[in-house]
């Protein structure tokens, strides 16, 4: 089936050939960082994870979000989903690539990667995400692929896919824990030592995820003339909707404990984020822009989005900035203040630090636009036809 | 070369390299193994550091200690909060202590610098949270030590740290680490590692105190020894004055102490 991603119109070959442009001016920084050190990026010892955590972080959250069509569609035996559950599944491989990718580039030492490996250590979560996380991709790459062959032979999937499927849920809910236990473990970080993390974050990606899923497939409408149905277009949206007010009802739940309990230790970094602290002050512009396009997005979705698309395709790209400005962003650097010796130490990624995040964005879309691609052409095929007349 | 030639050459390069490592092994028993840390004084089993602030007179004490500290190991000075590595190092009481600090402290402790560094705690996190074991704590002796050549530079542990102990290599510590700022008796890290305090390891391998503690000799202003012996001179410190530790509350067991005593 690779071979479907290798051909196509002129403007999928230009977007392919933009992207790769990007992703070698990616490459070319992340020599840079790989000669010179870290020194390049506006990390310090006191803000020791930026835009590369934050964004793995974030993506976590989207790959894990393919679970929201997974369960209805082999669960629930929802056949609405049929045509859009691959789209979920290859959003997901290429969250997963990206997630690894930002953990690499992070890496003050990538070359001793495989000491996670040769040293295996049960105790670190990070060890465990490693698990996950390559299993999530694993599991993926298995039951999109093996699924999209049979269609394309116009076959049933075997009956031995199955299982692997439905280790798939448990899993997408796995990486996204394991993801929240790495900050929501550690002593002294108090924006990031809160039980409801995990949970927090499990609703920020199965709003985010699919958000981004509908974002998407109207663009694959548009640009492919390939249509997922709006009844499941409706029902994602429906699952966005009601992930979004869970997540920010989760956020509710975290100010009021915050700032009811009135523990300054646990204000500071909430402080920080939303009104500034000692005079710094460079995220409150973001978390606000963040707070009023929630908001704003779940009015949209309870209200004119259910009956117009455009509206729709708006809100999803209003609740999508505002969740990534909300984990990748907000929650990693927020988490850094105050600094254990309670300074306020600000941070703000550099020119070269944000050209491999570029890069490493644009990789995703190149997997995710070849994968697409080739779903859009098997699916494109009407049944029965012969898979070689397709174009 | 032809394909016998090169087999030829093949062969008798592994036969050299492997012989080379047996013959060497015959003279120099242990030569080319990894080299093994060096072990403590033994029967200690926890070591500690007690601080009396009361006993640093001026600033140029506590740069007497920081300097003694960071020029034995190689610590880099970029001259940039960026790039900042510190192992030994001054804050103030609120800093030290957050969360203790009220309106009305005294005017003499709210000013005086409290010296910080890795508190080599009983229950590390850093340790905990480690993915390859490169920080990891010695068992006989307490110190939670690092092996610079594992670590992967994920900076978990610095995200771990609740006493900000720990510094990342941004950039190669080696350009600034020249001729007189070098010292050859101690490695110098690579960029892209984590490193903090280490009790003076290699020192105590040598039967000497740690080099902080060693610039203060004579002025009672810091002490060194095994916590778990009754009989030692920090438990004494400990028996007769009234110490601090940092965070107490989270769990860690912090091993450095301080006496703010008559300041």
């Amino acid at each position: 089936m690779l071979e479907k991603a290798l051909t196509g119109s002129a403007r999928y070959k230009t977007w392919m050939l933009f992207l790769a442009v990007i992703i070698g001016l990616g490459f070319l920084a992340y020599l840079r960082q790989f000669q010179t050190g870290l020194t390049l990026t506006g990390m310090s010892r006191d803000v020791s994870w930026g835009i590369y955590i934050a964004q793995f972080t974030f993506l976590v959250g989207v790959a894990a979000s393919a679970v929201m069509l997974v369960i209805p569609y082999y669960l629930h035996d929802y056949k609405a989903f049929g045509k859009i559950v691959i789209f979920g599944e290859f959003l997901a491989i290429a969250s997963v690539v990206m997630c690894m990718l930002f953990i690499v580039v992070d890496l003050g030492q990538p070359m001793r990667l495989l000491n996670v490996i040769l040293h295996p250590t049960p105790g670190s979560v990070l060890f465990w995400d490693m698990i996950v996380l390559n299993g999530y991709l694993g599991l993926n790459l298995l039951c999109g692929w093996v699924v999209l062959e049979c269609e394309r032979k116009d076959v049933p999937p075997p009956k031995w896919i199955k299982p692997f499927i439905y280790l798939s849920i448990p899993w997408a809910i796995s990486i996204h824990t394991v993801t929240a236990f790495l900050y929501a473990g550690l002593p002294g970080r108090h924006l990031w030592l809160t039980a409801i993390l995990a949970p927090r974050f499990l609703a920020s990606a199965f709003s985010s995820g699919p958000a981004l899923l509908i974002i998407l497939v109207f663009i694959v409408r548009k640009y492919a003339n390939y249509d997922v149905g709006s009844k499941a277009i409706r029902t994602l949206a429906t699952i966005v909707t009601y992930a979004a007010i869970a997540n920010v009802f989760f956020m509710g739940l975290e100010f009021f404990t915050v700032f009811y309990s009135n523990i300054p230790s646990h204000e500071h970094a909430l402080t920080y984020m939303f009104v500034g602290l000692h005079g710094y002050n460079n995220l409150v512009p973001f978390m606000w822009t963040s707070a009023v396009l929630a908001i704003g997005s779940i009015l949209l979705l309870l209200t004119k989005a259910k009956k117009s698309e455009g509206i729709l395709f708006l809100a999803c790209i209003m609740l999508f900035t505002s969740f990534w400005i909300d984990k990748g962003i907000g929650l990693i650097l927020g988490g850094f203040v105050p600094t254990p010796t309670e300074h306020v130490t600000e941070y703000l990624p550099k020119a070269n630090e944000i050209m491999i995040t570029l890069g490493v964005w644009a990789i995703g879309f190149f997997i995710l636009s070849a994968l697409y691609k080739i779903a859009v052409s098997v699916k494109s095929v009407p049944a029965h036809a012969e898979p070689s007349k397709e174009a | 070369m032809d394909r016998r030639q090169f087999l030829k050459m093949a062969g008798l390069t592994s036969l050299i390299s492997l012989g080379g490592f047996t013959t060497v092994e015959l003279i120099r028993p242990g030569l080319l193994d990894a080299s093994e840390p060096p072990a403590a004084a033994p029967g200690v089993k926890r070591l500690a550091m007690v601080i009396d602030v009361s006993k640093f007179r001026s600033e140029a004490a506590y740069k007497k200690s920081i300097e003694a500290c960071h020029k034995i190991h190689n610590v880099p000075d970029f001259r940039n909060p960026k790039d900042e590595i510190k192992w030994l190092w001054t804050e103030k009481y609120e800093n030290t202590f957050p969360g203790t600090e009220h309106p009305f402290v005294k005017d003499s402790v709210k000013e005086k610098p409290f010296l910080l560094m890795c508190n080599h705690c009983q229950y590390p996190p850093c340790v905990r949270v480690c993915p390859t074991k490169a920080t990891y704590k010695r068992e006989f002796d307490g110190l939670v030590a690092m092996d610079y050549h594992r670590c992967i530079g994920c900076r978990f542990c610095m995200a771990a740290c609740p006493y900000g102990a720990r510094s990342f290599n941004w950039r190669d510590p080696r350009e600034v680490l020249k001729d007189e700022r070098l010292d050859r008796e101690f490695p110098t890290r690579t960029k892209g590692v984590v490193e903090k305090c280490n009790f003076c390891v290699e020192r105590l391998a040598k039967d000497l105190i740690p080099a902080c503690v060693e610039a203060q000799e004579g002025t009672g202003a810091m002490f060194f020894g095994d916590i778990d012996d009754p009989g030692s001179e920090v438990r004494e410190v400990l028996r007769t004055n009234y110490t601090l530790r940092r965070k107490p509350g989270l769990g860690t067991q912090p091993n450095a102490y301080y006496i703010i005593g008559g300041v």
